[in-house]
């Protein structure tokens, strides 16, 4: 039997460490979670990505009140009643849009963060597929949320993207109709993407966020150097009181008031795009209602699909498919593909430095190609970049394979 | 005791095991779709007081369904276009023939994926703006990257009408040819 102090305080510190072990927990997830000291402003992202998350999960409780998923009112739901009834509705609203377009671009410099030091090898690699895992789930769910306005653009993204589960010349038209509901997206569709949208999504991504926590713990987070290093012995040195020598510095207080500090920036950003440029999130083509009778003349994606899309785009169907399934999964793949031993930065990796900055400037390229109509030249240079993403892929085992150990 | 509890282990795994299926048997018939989808599935066109080459937009299971007479020209043409490289099939097995004339009756979605294709009567080509796929006036492909013609949906030839959604013996034809895929 525990031993319980019946003199101690209700609520106090040592009433609740022997209720729950809090003095433990503090220790092991904040005050002496070590943090390495060679890191720079891109190890914020992190929190950033969170905080981001954050302002995503309270802006749709918000629009969660006076949403309709009906495909008679979704639209006047939103951009009548939300938008021009409801008080500071426009806020949330301006804020889920907003945010839903800016945390991909915090999750791809996060992501091309680790890529270009290395993090991902040499037991970082669960912490690699946990995140790729939430980069799949929140695309699915900036996908599932593009559907509710109930727009141009949101009817027919779906229509489109459901398309693809037709798998192309297999045909499976009722896998496509079962995903729908319905022979064209309609009050089924958006009934089951609502739910997905504003319940099981959510759920899987805080799940998720929480596993990719976890899996940081026990590796700890990279430097910049790669340089591996003793925590346990440079936890005592902080803790010892020599805070100069120690390569390390503890989550909290010490590395969270950086994070909040990089945070801070961050968020003038944030809100300048909230209340000056939010239109950037805004399709104007969506703010026409769905209908499944009129095409709009050109459909594209939000700017954080198009190099996916290129790829998919410039091929006939099946090729262009099994490309497109081929872009999506292949991230996973990485810290397998890169045969070298080497955690180092991408520039002093010999030829990796080269095919880091050839897969962003390829991945740059198809962003754009992806955006503009499918006429020459674009098709050509979107074409040209497509195959180039494959064959980096395919040249990444060989170039690390012959990497230097360093 | 080693024996019982690898029994009660099995036991409760197969009955929780069972219950699983039981449950995704059931998530999966949720998401079917609904009997009245279903049963909304019929229309019905009177197709004799079309214009020859101006397209016609008729909706059949909440898709656009293309309707297009043929004119004499167009007709001959589709006799006499070589057969492409993409189609077992001349052009002239996949127009419908009602009374004396031809028509292109198909489901007015791209094959690549679902847009909606936009007729050029002068050119008598179809144009999807979406990945720039094109198809000729009796709606086969002439530029990639769709995977094949417009698919033509089923339909039964009554009188002057076209029943859609009923499976008449010239769409079972069609069917067994090869010429369409099911809708």
């Amino acid at each position: 039997m525990a031993h319980f102090d019946e003199n101690a305080r209700p609520f106090s510190n040592k009433w609740l460490d022997e209720r729950i072990g809090i003095n433990t927990l503090k220790r092991v997830l904040s005050t002496e979670y070590w943090i390495p000291k060679n890191i720079n402003f891109l190890w914020a992202m992190g929190m950033v990505l969170a905080a981001t998350f954050g302002m995503l999960l309270i802006s749709g409780i918000f629009l969660l009140m006076y949403y309709i998923p009906d495909t008679k009112q979704a639209f006047d739901s939103v951009n009548y009643t939300i938008m021009s009834q409801v008080g500071y509705g426009w806020l949330w609203r301006h804020i889920h849009g907003v945010g839903a377009s800016v945390v991909f671009l915090i999750i791809y410099i996060h992501m091309f963060t680790g890529i270009y030091y290395g993090s991902y090898k040499r037991g970082r690699e669960l912490i690699w597929l946990s995140g790729m895992l939430l980069f799949v789930v929140f695309s699915a769910e900036a996908f599932s949320g593009y559907m509710l306005p109930w727009g141009q653009m949101s009817y027919w993204a779906g229509m489109v993207i459901t398309n693809l589960f037709s798998g192309g010349s297999l045909h499976a038209n009722g896998l496509v109709e079962w995903i729908r509901g319905d022979y064209i997206p309609g009050q089924a569709y958006l009934g089951r993407f609502f739910m997905l949208h504003v319940l099981l999504l959510p759920l899987v991504i805080i799940g998720l966020i929480v596993f990719h926590f976890g899996t940081l713990r026990l590796p700890h987070v990279n430097n910049k150097d790669g340089e591996e290093f003793d925590f346990a012995a440079e936890a005592e040195k902080y803790k010892a009181g020599n805070k100069k020598e120690s390569k390390v510095i503890p989550f909290n207080p010490v590395f969270l008031s950086k994070d909040v500090f990089v945070m801070g920036i961050y968020f003038i950003f944030f809100f300048y795009l909230v209340f000056y440029h939010f239109e950037f999130a805004m399709d104007p083509v969506n703010f026409d209602p769905a209908n499944g009778l009129k095409t709009p003349t050109h459909i594209y994606p939000e700017w954080y699909f198009l190099w996916s899309y290129e790829i998919l785009r410039p091929f006939p169907t099946d090729p262009g498919l099994i490309a497109f399934a081929f872009a999506q999964v292949i991230f996973f793949a990485l810290p397998f593909l890169d045969r070298s031993p080497n955690v180092a930065p991408a520039n002093r990796r010999g030829i990796f430095k080269f095919w880091f900055w050839a897969l962003l400037v390829d991945m740059i390229i198809l962003t754009f190609m992806g955006k503009v109509p499918p006429v020459q030249p674009w098709s050509n240079i979107g074409l040209v970049a497509a195959v180039t993403f494959i064959a980096l892929w395919i040249l990444l085992p060989i170039i690390t394979k012959l990497e230097k150990k360093l | 005791m080693s024996n019982r509890r690898d029994f009660m282990g099995m036991a409760l795994g197969a009955f929780t095991g069972l219950g699983a299926l039981g449950a995704l048997y059931a998530a999966k018939r949720t998401w079917d779709p609904l009997p009245s989808v279903k049963a909304a599935g019929f229309t019905t066109i009177d197709v004799s007081k079309a214009p020859e080459n101006v397209l016609i937009t008729e909706v059949w299971r909440g898709k656009p369904i293309f309707i297009l007479k043929q004119s004499k020209e167009m007709v001959e043409k589709a006799k006499n276009r070589p057969i492409s490289n993409n189609s077992k099939f001349k052009d002239i097995d996949r127009l419908i023939k009602i009374g004396n004339d031809y028509y292109m009756v198909v489901v007015g979605l791209c094959t690549h994926l679902g847009c909606i294709p936009d007729y050029r009567p002068e050119k008598e080509n179809f144009l999807c703006a979406c990945h720039g796929g094109m198809y000729n006036s009796s709606s086969d492909v002439i530029k990639a990257p769709p995977p094949r013609g417009l698919d033509i949906p089923p339909f039964k030839i009554d009188g002057t009408k076209l029943v859609l959604g009923e499976e008449g013996p010239e769409y079972k034809k069609l069917l067994a040819d090869g010429i369409t895929l099911p809708v």
